[in-house]
């Protein structure tokens, strides 16, 4: 068991599904139900042995865990992989979501199925990857790589403006980057090596802690986004299909948050104290400002999406006050926010497959010919605001005593964002479902089909059971979470006792 | 004793020697046996290069030759196999292509032996004469090739261009080097290095400098001196432009690289911000100018005019891994350039006529998926996107400019490439996301084979990429 290298399993076995696929062929009802099955097995069947690595982690223990390592290109640059208990759970969200993606396509997708199976078997090895890296070379691979299915997937399949879409999320986020790999290739000189391990216990100077951050922050602001950088991803959601939608929201904006907490806090700890108040400005005004954005959309997918950047900035903010509850929260919000959105973009595929429109102004009154639909969206409508009892408040919760105990002010203006997100969630919510049902078009949809219960119903579960009983994830992540905090607080004391010995 | 220096020199350039007169017999049996024998002389002329790159490649050839104007160590080796491995691809695919190109005369392959062979010289050039001598003998060999369809205007015109301009850097070159001899007293590259150190270098040997600097610029086309890139590309035959875009952009880049790590090393301040500047103007250039583009052969003559910007990054770093860099660098864009233009040699109508459009290829996804998934791996490779080999080209040259604290040029390269993503991803956007137009005639079994290796090389880079890393480390410290 030991020696068994279950982390490279788990990261690769969505290749061999890709073989298969490759291997078959897409003409007839045969040929994609095929396509289909091989699909759904090959995820179920990662994510089923991604339990394993929860199963086999050591909450006790805050390092890395059933690592690998082995040499790889040359100047230093290995193939390493291992979890702790800040990346094990993104893993796990990552193999969880996928099942559902593959489902949320089912009919949706009408041609070129094989393409877009195999595109998303391909994201999931290269997030999975993202996320067990421990080699800063082989991160930037995984993270960069994860543009390539993403562009294919939103300009083939994806709506009406999808060109334009596909263009500005990979320019977008592509200018982000380049500027985080200059910073490795900084850290590489300074340090010696690219190895996470062994740059977490180097002190980077602080002189050029600033500059490292600030690259890295160009890249993580970008994928998380971060207001004003957001305005790739209203596009990106909009013009991507649905399950598109769910990786996107689900884990790709996962991979932003994960990097401040891997990279800018622990490595370069004075940095991020000098910086947090103007991180805390940006996720105060992200709050702020897209949720009024939210209020005014037009279009279901689009309000969802800045939401999306709303509830990022209780992540920036929980991150950057640098304490147990803050990291903590910033984690269970990522990990939560991973289901809830991922779930109300499955809930708007729900009808868009239906009706073939997102615009709220098409909807109204479906509560009455679909009830049970009208239930699940509820519940997500309810995490998403942040309701005591579903996922979404934790989360919310959390950060905000987080920020409280770091600048009271954040605090305060961050929390109006929970009554702004209960006004845009549950309007919406009125406008769709709610009122009486007197659109033609809408009088003959069916309620939920077999396929979508199996798709919202465990979400559901999900969303409930982690608001009642979070303790499973926190005890993964407390142990790690302790030491990073601490790490830090060591960490700027120096740094202040040294400006205060020069001064 | 003059026997034995002979003999020992003549073992050192024993590639070199067999390669001219194998061309020269080349020559003889083409002129005996008349025009039909073109498929022949070139079959024999791809055997003959295989068999000096196999003898390069597995006799380690370590000296200097004829009294230190020609050197053979392992940094020669490695661009010297890189150089015939792309004349040899090209070779193939223009024998392929022949007929239809209308260069199908006996003269073609000995031209390009001719040419390699000026390669070769000029990769072990160790002196200003053997330079020139070199790169004359290369630059003669390519002029004509350029012009080789007699009956296409176009392809008339490329040559005439090629040779007037390039006749003007030759000219510039040689200026240099008589101001580079006159200021220093020696041609040998040992010896100026060692008069550079021994005394403040003189304003007029700058002078020169930059003179033999332009020339250069103009063999790599870089910028300022790139004008003659996308006509020349564009007019000469296809196969011939997949030559041009390979072997001789190797050649110039070794030639580069060892006039200024060993000759100029002394006066590294300032050579290296004239490299500095045309490789940040190059980047810029290649990043701007290929967005308008609609023809897809001037589009990869842009696209080569940025990637030499890059590769002179790893140049101006002017260290051991900055070299190593430089040298993955070529090796990766050899490969990746190869692949791209034997894809646009199968771009042709059913009817045979070639199209060079880029909106030719809409929906190529559907039509030849084979063919638009090597398009794809070698576009963003070409853009620099991970896991493929054009990342780690990239890579390796800019953490050497890191290293050597050259910031701005690292930073203005990275957002370069960031805008030159722009006009590859609309390749891939053509490819996949429009509705299919035509769709071509079907691609022959050898270009599908050389476009097939080259997009297994991007895509396996990742796995198996510390071989060539390897290689390169141990032949840049030759160099130092």
């Amino acid at each position: 068991m030991t020696d068994w290298p279950i982390l490279s399993t788990v990261t690769f076995l969505p290749l061999v599904g890709v073989v298969l696929l490759l291997l078959m062929r897409e003409d007839g009802a045969n040929g994609r139900r095929n396509i289909l099955n091989i699909s759904l097995l090959t995820t179920v069947a990662t994510f089923l042995l991604s339990l394993l690595i929860w199963y086999g982690f050591d909450n006790a223990n805050p390092g890395f865990q059933m690592v690998e390592s082995h040499p790889w290109l040359g100047t230093g640059i290995g193939y390493r992989v291992g979890v702790d208990g800040i990346s094990m759970l993104f893993v796990i969200l990552s193999t969880f979501l996928m099942p559902f993606c593959v489902l949320a396509s089912w009919n949706a997708i009408e041609h070129r199925l094989k393409e877009y199976m195999i595109a998303f078997l391909i994201l999931e090895v290269l997030m999975v990857g993202v996320f067990v890296s421990l080699d800063i070379v082989l991160f930037y691979v995984f993270f960069e790589a994860g543009l390539i299915p993403m562009f294919i997937i939103i300009g083939v399949w994806g709506g009406k403006d999808r060109v334009y879409a596909s263009y500005k999320f990979f320019l977008y986020t592509l200018l982000g980057s380049v500027l985080m790999l200059l910073a490795i290739m900084a850290m590489y000189w300074d340090a010696g090596t690219t190895d996470i391990t062994k740059l977490l216990a180097h002190n980077f100077p602080p002189q050029m802690q600033m500059w490292l951050w600030l690259a890295f922050f160009a890249s993580f602001a970008v994928k998380m986004p971060m207001w004003p950088v957001h305005t790739w991803l209203p596009d990106a959601h909009v013009q991507a299909p649905t399950a598109g939608s769910v990786i996107l929201a689900g884990i790709l904006l996962k991979l932003g948050g994960y990097g401040l907490l891997r990279f800018s806090l622990p490595m370069f700890p004075v940095a991020s104290d000098f910086f947090a108040p103007m991180v805390f400005a940006l996720s105060v005004i992200a709050i702020i400002y897209t949720s009024l954005v939210a209020m005014m959309q037009e279009d279901i997918k689009k309000l969802i999406a800045y939401s999306s950047v709303a509830h990022m900035g209780y992540v920036t903010m929980g991150i950057f006050a640098a304490n147990q509850q803050g990291v903590q929260g910033a984690i269970f919000q990522m990990i939560s926010h991973g289901f809830v959105s991922g779930a109300l973009f499955l809930c708007v595929g729900v009808v868009y497959d239906r009706t073939h429109t997102r615009e709220i102004a098409a909807y109204g009154g479906l509560v009455n010919n679909m009830p049970k639909y009208a239930l699940a969206f509820m519940v997500f409508t309810m995490a998403n605001v942040g309701l005591p009892g579903t996922s979404g408040f934790i989360g919310e919760f959390l950060t905000l005593v987080g920020a409280f105990r770091a600048n009271t002010f954040v605090a305060l203006f961050a929390a109006t964002g929970v009554i702004l997100s209960a006004a845009y969630a549950l309007w919406l919510y009125r406008r769709v479902v709610f009122g009486a049902l007197e659109k033609e078009s809408l009088k003959s949809l069916l309620d939920l089909s077999g396929r979508e219960k199996l798709v919202l119903y465990p979400l559901i579960a999900a969303t409930i059971f982690f608001g009642v009983y979070p303790a499973p994830i926190f005890d993964a992540t407390a142990a790690s979470v302790d030491q990073l905090v601490n790490h830090y607080a060591v960490a700027v004391e120096a740094a202040h006792k040294v400006a205060a010995l020069v001064n | 004793m003059i026997a034995e220096t002979l003999s020992a020199s003549l073992h050192l350039t024993s590639p070199e020697i067999s390669l001219g007169i194998g061309a020269l017999v080349l020559l003889m049996v083409g002129v005996f046996a008349g025009n039909r024998s073109a498929g022949l002389v070139n079959s024999l002329a791809i055997l003959l290069l295989i068999g000096v790159a196999a003898y390069v490649f597995v006799t380690p050839l370590d000296g200097l030759a004829f009294g230190g104007v020609f050197k053979a160590d392992a940094f020669a080796r490695f661009m010297k196999i890189a150089a015939l491995l792309a004349a040899i691809v090209s070779l193939f695919m223009a024998g392929l292509r022949a007929k239809a190109e209308q260069i199908d005369q006996f003269e073609f392959p000995v031209l390009v032996v001719l040419a390699t062979l000026g390669m070769m010289l000029m990769i072990s050039a160790n002196s200003l004469i053997s330079v020139y001598m070199g790169l004359e003998l290369q630059s003669l060999a390519l002029y004509v090739l350029a012009a080789m369809n007699r009956d296409s205007t176009r392809s008339t015109e490329a040559g005439l261009k090629y040779f007037v301009l390039g006749a003007l850097s030759s000219g510039m070159m040689l200026y240099g080097m008589s101001l580079v001899y006159g200021f220093t007293g020696n041609t040998g590259f040992a010896e100026i290095a060692a008069a550079l150190s021994a005394e403040t270098r003189s304003l007029g040997f700058v002078f020169g400098l930059v003179f033999v600097l332009s020339g250069f610029a103009f063999k790599i086309s870089a910028v300022p001196f790139h004008m003659w890139t996308p006509d020349v590309y564009e007019g000469a035959p296809t196969p011939v432009t997949a030559f041009f875009a390979g072997a001789p952009k190797v050649a110039a880049i070794a030639m580069l690289a060892r006039i200024v790590s060993s000759a100029f090393g002394p006066v590294v301040h300032d050579w290296q911000q004239v490299i500095v500047f045309i490789s940040i103007a190059s980047m810029l250039l290649g990043s701007f100018a290929a967005i308008g583009q609609t023809n897809i052969k001037r589009l990869m003559a842009y696209s080569s005019i940025g990637h030499m910007g890059y590769a002179l990054v790893g140049l101006a770093a002017h260290s051991v891994i900055g070299t190593s860099g430089l040298m993955i660098y070529m090796a990766i864009y050899v490969a990746m350039t190869l692949g791209a233009f034997a894809i646009i040699m199968c771009m042709r109508t059913a009817e045979g006529q070639p199209s060079e459009n880029i909106e030719d290829l809409a929906g190529l996804s559907k039509s030849n998926p084979f063919m638009a998934l090597v398009l794809t791996a070698l576009m963003f490779s070409l853009a620099g996107i991970p896991p493929l080999a054009g990342f780690f080209a990239k890579y390796f040259v800019f953490v050497a400019a890191i290293e050597a604290k050259l910031y701005a040029l690292a930073i203005i390269g990275v957002l370069a490439s960031v805008v030159g993503a722009y006009y590859y991803l609309r390749v891939i956007k053509v490819m996949w996301f429009d509705d299919a137009k035509g769709g071509f005639a079907p691609a022959s079994a050898g270009l599908k084979l050389v476009y097939g290796l080259s997009g297994l090389f991007v895509i396996a880079y990742v796995l198996f990429g510390s071989i060539l890393g390897d290689a390169a480390d141990a032949a840049a410290k030759s160099l130092f």
